[in-house]
């Protein structure tokens, strides 16, 4: 049996919202370390966020996600994952995507980053007015 | 119509700047000057996302923005000028060409070497002696990240 390299999530936020993320997914489906990591934007600039995440990143596959699809979040998730075949930045990150991502990180990037953004969407929803 | 702020930000356009200042100012237009960026078109693009269908960027490098400040200055749409670094600020204050303007210190974030003046203004000795400089050069500095924040004078931040 082939020994399967599992992706590794990180999560650029503003403020506070990756470390809920993570906290919601941990109490939700359980976490061991090092499966999402949480990283704000707070006090930090681009470049020196995106040294950040290519030390966590390191050499594994890895997908990157962001809370916005613009901004300096999604600038650094850009900045770390260009030219890299095995990162993905995802942007828009919710729950729904992130419960999926923990699930099926063994599968490889060209099938889990379509599953992840099916779920994302999929979990967007509404009940009312009426 | 003269530029309605100049700006020296880390993250350039992001989120503050558009959705805080933006609106505030009515800004139909930024000037990003930046000779690094002045280069690179796929990460112009990337900071072109973030902004409204409405409104506009061009990126410049510090030479080519000095010489049309004269431009910003008279463009009908409201120009915000917006910086990485003190240093390309100071590069466009040469020769008098922001002397009787203001320029505002929206974030400029920990390293090795800088002071925390603000939770958004970290410091090193040659960037304050360079604040100290465009001042005396007749340019109004102040700190301030979002336009409903406390203003905070050069003087008070570096006291």
């Amino acid at each position: 049996m082939s020994d399967v390299e599992l992706t590794k999530g990180i999560l650029l936020s503003h403020g506070g919202l990756a470390e809920g993320m993570v906290d919601a997914v941990r109490k939700i489906a359980g976490l061991e370390d090092g499966v999402l990591v949480a990283m704000s934007n707070d006090g930090q600039n681009p470049q020196g966020l995106a040294d950040k995440v290519d030390v966590l990143a390191g050499s594994q596959p890895v997908v990157v996600f962001t809370d916005l699809g613009s901004g300096s979040c999604a600038l650094t998730a850009q900045l770390t994952c260009r030219n890299h075949g095995s990162r993905a930045v995802v942007f828009g990150m919710n729950l729904p995507m992130l419960l999926e991502f923990v699930f099926h990180r063994g599968l490889p990037l060209t099938q889990l980053v379509p599953r992840l953004l099916e779920k994302g969407k999929d979990g967007v929803k509404a009940a009312g007015p009426g | 119509m003269p530029a309605v702020l100049y700006r020296i930000d880390e993250r350039l356009i992001h989120g503050q700047v558009v959705m805080g200042w933006g609106p505030q100012l009515a800004v139909k237009h930024y000037v990003v000057v930046d000779d690094e960026l002045a280069l690179s078109l796929w990460e112009q693009d990337l900071y072109r996302l973030g902004l409204p269908e409405t409104v506009s960027a061009e990126f410049l490098n510090v030479e080519d923005a000095r010489a049309r400040l004269s431009d910003f200055e008279d463009d009908d749409r409201k120009t915000m000028v917006l910086t990485r670094t003190i240093s390309a600020m100071r590069g466009l204050a040469e020769s008098d060409g922001l002397r009787g303007r203001s320029v505002n210190l929206g974030g400029l974030y920990h390293e090795a070497g800088r002071t925390e003046r603000a939770p958004y203004v970290f410091l090193g000795q040659s960037e304050e002696k360079d604040l100290l400089s465009l001042a005396a050069e007749g340019v109004e500095v102040f700190a301030r990240d979002l336009p409903g924040s406390r203003r905070i004078d050069l003087k008070d931040l570096l006291a």
